[in-house]
Parts: C-alpha cells; sequence; structure tokens
C-alpha cells in the first residue's frame, strides 16, 4: 500500500467492524455507546446482511419479547445505529485484513487502505453446497442452496421451481419448505442424513407439521438427475455409520432441490491476517472478550459460530463490541495464561475457547459460556467442572438437542480461582 | 431457404478449441484472389468451449506420451512451442510449471524410458532424467527412484483460451452460429457444395466443410455417408479442491501410465486459477448418453481416496466441486489404449474430418489448425492477411491479479473495477459485464462463468450468483425464464404468487 498516491489516502480509525448483518450492527453500536470511534463497512447496498430476506417472524423473542420478521429486528438495530451517527460504508467490500490491521476495501471507484486500532470481524458465514456434499449425479439446473432460493423469492420475486425436495433439515431449509408452499410450489419432502433433525423444534412444527410436509429422517439423496434442469432425485435411507441402504433406494420427480445442509464461518479475513480458527467451528478461537489470537482483532456472529437465533447473536456482538471499544482506549488489559475451556463428553465444542483473566471489560462480573451437545437428550444434565474433577455447576435441561445452542455462566471469581490453581473448565452433558 | 449471408467459403462444425482454433487460423488468412474469405462456425450449444474443451485437466502436454511417427506426437510437440505466443496475443492464462512423470518402483521403469525414447524421438526439448534428490529441489517431499523431467509441459486455461480463439476469430471476420446443432447435410448441384441444414431451421452453404464435432464427429460424418468411423465416449470425472491448497504442487506430477490405460492415471493437476484437479477416471459410456456428464459414486469416492493419499491433510470443506469431461475416443472399450488422430479430407472431395481429438488435443490444437488451413489452402489458395488484429484489445485477464497499483489505476477510469460482486474469487462488475456483454452474444450463467470467473470459487456462486442475477435482470431486461445455466438448463420455473403470474 506505500504505493497508494493521489486521491488514494490511508483513512485512519479506531475500530472498524466488518459487516452489517445482526452481528455488525450490535457490534458497532455498543462499542460507540462504549465511546469510540467507529466505523462499519457493509458489502451490501443495504444494512442487515441476511435479516433483510427472512420474512417470517420469530425474531427478537428473548430481546424485545415480541415476534418481529427479519427486517423489522434489523430495523432497530439500523435506527439506534443511525442516533448514534456511526459512518457506514456500504457497497464496499474489504478485501484483505493485515494481522496490524491494515484493510484493504473497494468500492465503486476507489480502492483504499485503511488502518484501524481494532477490528471486528463480523462477515457472518455462507452455506454449505453441493461440491461440499460430493453428492454423486448430474448437474443440472434447479439445484440451489436454501439461501439463495429464499433471495431468489423474498428480494427479487423469482421463484426458483415448482417441485420441490429439500436436503438437510438446517432453519433455512425449514422456513424455505413453508415459504415455498406458501408460495403455490408443491414440497415433496425434505431429507435429513442424520437421525435427528438440525433445525429448531419450532420450525419443524410451523414449517412442516402444519403444512403436511414430510420429514423423512436417516435418508439423503444419493443421485441427482436430470442433463438440463433437474428431473429428480434418488433418495436411500442411511444406517448407523451413514451409508446408504441397498433396497431402499426411491425415485423422487422434482424440478427443484434445495440444500440446507449446514453453514460454514466466512473466516477469509481471519485466515489471511493469521488468526487461529476452530477445526470443529470454522471460527475464531476467542476469549470471553471475543478477542481472537492477534490482539485487537475481535469475532463475534456467525463468523464466529453458527448461531441459531439472532437474539444471541446481538448479545455475542454487544459484548465484542465494548471490549474492542476498551481495547482502543487502552482498558483491556493484557492477559497472561488464561484459563482454557474444553469441550468434554457430550459436548461439541464451547465458546469462548478460553478466559483470560485477571479481568474482563466486556461485561458483568459473569462469564457467559455457549456451547451445543452433539446428540438430542431427555432429561439430560449440563456440568462444568475443572480437569481435575470439581464440579463448579450441574444445570438440568428437559431436553438437550445439537440444534439449540445451550448457555451456561460462571462468575468471573471462579476462573481467577482456577488460574491461581492452573486448571482449566471442561464443559460435559450427559 | 438460402440468402447470401449463409453463402460460406469454409463452414467449421463444432466450436471446441480445436473448431475456434481453425476458425481463428483460417482468419488470418484471405484468398489469395478474388471477393472475401468468408468463414463460419456453427455450433449446438450456446456457447463456444462448453462440450470437452471446458471438460479436461487444462494441461499442456511435451509430447513424450505418443509413438514417434504418430500425429499426435508431431502436433502435440508443434502445438506446445506455439501455445507462448498465442497466449501472449490473447491474454490466455499459461503458466510452464513443467511435469515430473515418476517412476515409484523398478517395474515402472521400462515405461520410464519408453516415454523418454518416444519424447526423443517426437523432438520434445529440455527433457531430463532425475533422482529422487534432483525431482525434490523441483516438488519437496515427491517420492519415486526415478523421474522425466519436461521443462514444456504446462497449465493452461482451456475454456480461456478457446474462448479467445473464437472471440479473436470473431474480432476478424469469422460468423459464429450459436444454439445451431446441424441435423443434416447435403451436397449442392455438381457436388460443388454443401448445404448444412441447422436446427435454427438455415441452409448453411459452403465449399468446405470441416467437421470438429468432438464427440459426435461420426455422426456428422454419416451424414456424408461416411459410415466407417466410429466414436466412443470415455468420461473422465474430476474433482476441484479449493485455492487454500495454491502452491502445494510446484509441477504436475503423473504416474507412468500402463501400456493400455485409455487416460494418463489419476493425478493432481493445479490450475493456473489456483485450485487443484483430482482426475480424471476413464469410464466408458453408452453410446446414446455421449455427453452424460455425471459423477458417480465409486468414482468420487476413488478420487478422494486418491485426493487424501496424496494430499493427506484435506479437508472435506476443500472439496468444492466435481465435474466430468468425456473423450472421443476412436478405440472401443474392449481394446482400450488410444488410436491417433484421424484428420483427413474424406472420400467426398472438399469435406475435412477430425477424429478422436482426445488427449493432447487442447495442446495441439493450434498446430492441428496449421494442418487443416494447408488442406483448405489446396481448394482456396490463401494468403496472410496484413489487416488481422491478432489480439484482444480492452481485454486485462482477471483484475485481482493485476498490481495493487495498477488496480488504483484502472478504478479511477472504470469505477465498477471497485465493484466486487464474486467474493470468492474477486471478481469485479466490470469484469462480470465485459462477460455478460462478450462479442458472441452467448448469455448463459456458464457463459459469464467461464469468462469472468464468477461462481467458482468456493462457495460456487452463493453469494454472487443471485447477484448476477439481479445485474441482467435491472441492466439487460432478462425475464425468469430467460436465465439458463447452460443450453437446456433454465434456472427458474414457476412463479410466485403475488403479482398475479410475476410477470
Amino acid at each position: 500500500m506505500s504505493a497508494a498516491t493521489g486521491s488514494n489516502r490511508v483513512i485512519e480509525r479506531d475500530l472498524v467492524v466488518i459487516g452489517g448483518g445482526p452481528a455488525g450492527l450490535a457490534a458497532a453500536i455498543a462499542a460507540r455507546e462504549a465511546g469510540g470511534d467507529v466505523l462499519l463497512i457493509e458489502r451490501d447496498r443495504i444494512l442487515g446482511g441476511i435479516l433483510n430476506q427472512c420474512i417470517h417472524d420469530g425474531f427478537g423473542l428473548h430481546r424485545f419479547g415480541e415476534a418481529l420478521s427479519g427486517p423489522e429486528y434489523a430495523g432497530r438495530f439500523i435506527s439506534r445505529l443511525r442516533e448514534l451517527d456511526v459512518p457506514v460504508m456500504q457497497n464496499t467490500i474489504v478485501l484483505g485484513l493485515s494481522r496490524d490491521r491494515r484493510l484493504l476495501v473497494s468500492r465503486l471507484g476507489e480502492l483504499q487502505e485503511i488502518r484501524a486500532r481494532a477490528v471486528i470481524l463480523a462477515m457472518g458465514c455462507r452455506e454449505r453446497t453441493r461440491g461440499a456434499l460430493s453428492i454423486p449425479g448430474h448437474r443440472p439446473s434447479g439445484v440451489y442452496t436454501a439461501g439463495a432460493a429464499q433471495n431468489f423469492v423474498n428480494m427479487e420475486n423469482i421463484m426458483p421451481g415448482s417441485r420441490i425436495c429439500i436436503l438437510g433439515s438446517g432453519d433455512i431449509g425449514l422456513i424455505m419448505a413453508r415459504r415455498m408452499t406458501l408460495e403455490g410450489a408443491k414440497v415433496e419432502a425434505v431429507f435429513e442424513l442424520l437421525p435427528w433433525s438440525s433445525g429448531l423444534p419450532r420450525n419443524i412444527r410451523q414449517c412442516l407439521v402444519d403444512y403436511g410436509i414430510p420429514l423423512f429422517l436417516s435418508t439423503t439423496v444419493v443421485d441427482i438427475v436430470g442433463m438440463g434442469r433437474l428431473e429428480g432425485v434418488r433418495v436411500a435411507q442411511v444406517d448407523e455409520q451413514r451409508r446408504p441402504v441397498e433396497g431402499t433406494e426411491r425415485f423422487v420427480p422434482c424440478d427443484t432441490l434445495l440444500l440446507s445442509v449446514g453453514l460454514i464461518p466466512e473466516n477469509e479475513l481471519a485466515r489471511e491476517a493469521g488468526i487461529s480458527l476452530s477445526p470443529i467451528t470454522g471460527g475464531a478461537l476467542v476469549d470471553a472478550d471475543c478477542m481472537t489470537d492477534v490482539p485487537g482483532i475481535f469475532s463475534c456472529g456467525n463468523a464466529l459460530h453458527v448461531h441459531d437465533l439472532v437474539d444471541r447473536v446481538s448479545e455475542e456482538a454487544e459484548r465484542a463490541g465494548r471490549a474492542a471499544a476498551a481495547y482502543v482506549s487502552g482498558a483491556l488489559p493484557k492477559a497472561d495464561a488464561p484459563v482454557a475451556v474444553r469441550p468434554g463428553a457430550g459436548v461439541r465444542y464451547v465458546m469462548p475457547d478460553h478466559v483470560s483473566v485477571p479481568k474482563v471489560i466486556s461485561g458483568p462480573e459473569k462469564i457467559t459460556l455457549a456451547f451445543r451437545v452433539t446428540e438430542p437428550r431427555r432429561d439430560g444434565v449440563v456440568r462444568l467442572t475443572t480437569d481435575d474433577g470439581v464440579v463448579l455447576k450441574e444445570e438440568k435441561h428437559p431436553r438437550l438437542h445439537p440444534a439449540e445452542m445451550v448457555w451456561a455462566s460462571l462468575d468471573l471469581s471462579q476462573f481467577e480461582e482456577m488460574k491461581r490453581s492452573g486448571k482449566t473448565l471442561e464443559v460435559s452433558a450427559s | 431457404m438460402t440468402n447470401a449471408d449463409l453463402n460460406y467459403d469454409v463452414l467449421i462444425v463444432g466450436a471446441g478449441v480445436v473448431g475456434c482454433a481453425i476458425a481463428r487460423e483460417l482468419a488470418r488468412h484471405r484468398k489469395r484472389e478474388g471477393e472475401a474469405f468468408r468463414v463460419g462456425v456453427l455450433e449446438k450449444e450456446p456457447d463456444v468451449s462448453f462440450g470437452t474443451s471446458s471438460r479436461n485437466s487444462a494441461v499442456l502436454h511435451s509430447g513424450i506420451n505418443y509413438a514417434p511417427g504418430s500425429l499426435r506426437g508431431a502436433l502435440n510437440v508443434k502445438g506446445n512451442a506455439m501455445m507462448d505466443r498465442l497466449c501472449a496475443d490473447l491474454k490466455v492464462p499459461i503458466k510452464r510449471i513443467g511435469k515430473l512423470t515418476v517412476a515409484l518402483t523398478e517395474e515402472d521403469l521400462p515405461g520410464l524410458h519408453k516415454q523418454r525414447s518416444q519424447g526423443e524421438a517426437n523432438g520434445v526439448p529440455g527433457m531430463e532424467l532425475m533422482d529422487n534428490a534432483k525431482m525434490r529441489t523441483i516438488q519437496p517431499g515427491i517420492e519415486g527412484i526415478l523421474g522425466l523431467w519436461t521443462p514444456t509441459s504446462a497449465i493452461i486455461s482451456s475454456f480461456g483460451l478457446t474462448i479467445a480463439l473464437a472471440e479473436n476469430a470473431q474480432a476478424n471476420g469469422v460468423d459464429f452460429h450459436l444454439n445451431c446443432e446441424v441435423v443434416g447435410v447435403e451436397r449442392g448441384e455438381g457436388k460443388r457444395t454443401f448445404g448444412v441444414r441447422g436446427s435454427d431451421g438455415r441452409v448453411y452453404t459452403s465449399r468446405l466443410l470441416i467437421n470438429a464435432a468432438g464427440l459426435h464427429c461420426d455422426e456428422v460424418s454419416a451424414m456424408l455417408g461416411i459410415t466407417d468411423v466410429k466414436i466412443w465416449s470415455c468420461r473422465g470425472e474430476y474433482y476441484v479442491l479449493d485455492r487454500r491448497l495454491d502452491g502445494t504442487l510446484k509441477t504436475l506430477i503423473y504416474p507412468v501410465p500402463g501400456p493400455n490405460d485409455p487416460g494418463l492415471g489419476i493425478h493432481l493437476t493445479p490450475t493456473v486459477d489456483g485450485n487443484i484437479l483430482i482426475g480424471p477416471s476413464a469410464t466408458y459410456i453408452p453410446e446414446e448418453d455421449r455427453e452424460d456428464y455425471r459423477a458417480t459414486s465409486a468414482v468420487m469416492a476413488d478420487l478422494r481416496r486418491e485426493g487424501l493419499h496424496l494430499l493427506p491433510d484435506l479437508a472435506a470443506s476443500d472439496f468444492i466441486r466435481s465435474f466430468s469431461g468425456n473423450r472421443p475416443k476412436q478405440t472401443p472399450p474392449e481394446k482400450g489404449g488410444n488410436a491417433d488422430f484421424t484428420i483427413e479430407e474424406t472420400s467426398v472431395p472438399g469435406f475435412i474430418h477430425l477424429l478422436g481429438i482426445e488427449s493432447p488435443g487442447l495442446t495441439s490444437s493450434p498446430a492441428i489448425a496449421g494442418m487443416v488451413r494447408d488442406m483448405v489452402a489446396k481448394h482456396i489458395p490463401l494468403a496472410e492477411r496484413d489487416d488481422f488484429a491478432p489480439e484482444r484489445p480492452g481485454f486485462i485477464g482477471t483484475f485481482a491479479e493485476l498490481p495493487l497499483e495498477q488496480r488504483m489505476d484502472l478504478i479511477r477510469t472504470e469505477p465498477e473495477y471497485g465493484e466486487v460482486i464474486c467474493r470468492c474469487e474477486r471478481i469485479t462488475k466490470r469484469e462480470i459485464r465485459q462477460a455478460i456483454e462478450n462479442p458472441l452474444g452467448a448469455r448463459t450463467m456458464a457463459s459469464i462463468k467461464y469468462r469472468a470467473r464468477a461462481q467458482m470459487g468456493r462457495c460456487q456462486g452463493g453469494f454472487c450468483m443471485p447477484r448476477i442475477v439481479r445485474m441482467l435482470r435491472d441492466e439487460y431486461g432478462f425475464d425468469p425464464k430467460d436465465f439458463f445455466i447452460r443450453g437446456g438448463a433454465p434456472m427458474f420455473s414457476g412463479h410466485v404468487r403475488e403479482g398475479g403470474d410475476g410477470r
């Protein structure tokens, strides 16, 4: 960038938030409220991110105590952002991020460098595609990720197809089963590889059961048929090793296959900046302030780990925003050896990866832990224990499900104690 | 039915790399005497390069694989040597990364030495036998006891080359008729012309007819009564790996091929775009499905296994796509192996056919074009044009690959270079616009993909495809029914409920 000359001056900012979806909005607002100088960068024409195409309701039940649509939920944050006069660059993409927080940003007529004292990564996530699943068969048209189809229907008023099969029971797939039905399409079925649904129970009820759309568990698509447009899919039941069972194959005619088979945190920029990522979540390894292992770079929302409720995204992002503002003002103390947090039996991952003490700035004196269990359980128990077996907390859950993130908290003082005695924290479920 | 516009001196059937190379080569010439030299290309697909030419390893071979005295050996070496100039003129990505053909055991050695002596006889430049230590200076950690190094082996954009040849040929006066499948051929009065019926209902006439129809070339020849030739379609499946692995492979690494292998074996191939290909397999497919490009679970499992064997730290998310390409083979399944190219003027005077142009067809294409030009010149004396424009003005290649300073300058004059549409591959709105406005008038999503690289990254169009759709609708007046991935593959069906039928 030293070559930058003429009108391409270098901009300097205290804090840059990358992404204007729910995480970026909440982070920018919280940082601004904490007194920071904030710039929000959004690649789309409008703020709100994926919420803009989520025209169904159910957002904000926890935070606002009412069921809002996606745009309504985003609208509340956008209004607040405007009240606070947070500067926003829209239609702007961040092409590069260095370890020392130099950003290369591009927009119509401009390619420039921004130097920031702190950066919050809030780029959200992307959908897993057919390629990542290795589904055999032809490559006809009519195979879309559920989110792309949602974009076409809700944003562009274009119908992707009329006879639909859905692979994967992720929430977007369930929402789209209902949406396509409402638009007059015939949704034949939802097929899920796992023996349980990967979407929220309320979405199974409201989007499938209420519309008589069958959900076939332990079933997958083994062949995609159609040299031009999709003509149908061959599905088969799978055994416990998720291998197709011979003799269970059947052909389901359809002109459209929607894929709702998982979300992947967007972390191209994090990788470029040399931030350590978790092989399980695909997001950064962060402390309780959402700070990555590159000082001054924070991560939150679906870029950090995929959430099921936007309310929780906002909450997490606010923590990141407050912490980043504190980092900029020098109020965030340097942590020496942090307390590690590890998933134990029955738990897939825990957020954060570690807790830095002596002092955490971003919230009250409680540390919030978010985690997901590996399989569904009834009358489950969640335990927070130290690595030498001392139970710090035990909570009963009538129902634990991989689709639903579980939350727990511990007092900061308990982490201080663990640090003194050199212990790590383990979260397990049974 | 005929009119002057559809009268040609030469008609070429098929706009793959061979057909397009011939078209451009003929465009370099004029008739020695008389009026304008008129060349036309008929292509059944809505764009050039939609068949085997976009579905291969995109490797330029050195010429060690082919028997001395064969057409393939000679055309390969000659074509390879022509590529640097061609790619420079047309701004086609090419990287001379060389190739190591590796003997893993003593058993492979006779095969390796055979390759070397074939290479010597064919005039392959710069060959060198390397022991393991020497090989490791090129590719760290490589296994094998002896390797044959061929520095002229290269990687290239195969569809980029085909498109560039076509667009440049068109800029120099060649007519491309897309969506026009040849459905019949008749001899004209006195058997001096050909009347070619297209699926568009028109009849095209020409003095000479060149059959470069790839997987369907025997069908076209049969239209002129030549029924003693036959093409079998042999599918090769591939995986495309994420660019995360860019730089892992410093060179091309191939096993020593067995005598009856229908291809060169499953291997890893880096691409000019920074991906790695795993493949290709080789499976003969049924006669009626010559263009069946399916991926099969058995082969996909093989390729994954092979990939993991060669690159142990591959993650599931590194496999971003699979694709298939079909080889037009003259050897039947029970025989296997390869036959030499057939490039000849047939028993029907003025009818030239090109049969079995499988590997190394891409490498050989400019040399094949020269050979066909000479065949044409026997009927129509030709001279080189002095007004031929060999370059593609205004085409800058991939913007994101230019130096930063140059990008900043370009954005100042073309603001849309600042607007990124395809996030994964960093393709700008300006590049998408150029692709949409391609001179051939090809308007499918695949046409945009092959020209601009948008939709080729790890999200496979999840992000940019809706944006490209919006651009085509808002700025180019596309209706939902106008969107096609490629021929016969409409993107949208059905209508949203609001607003009546959506129209």
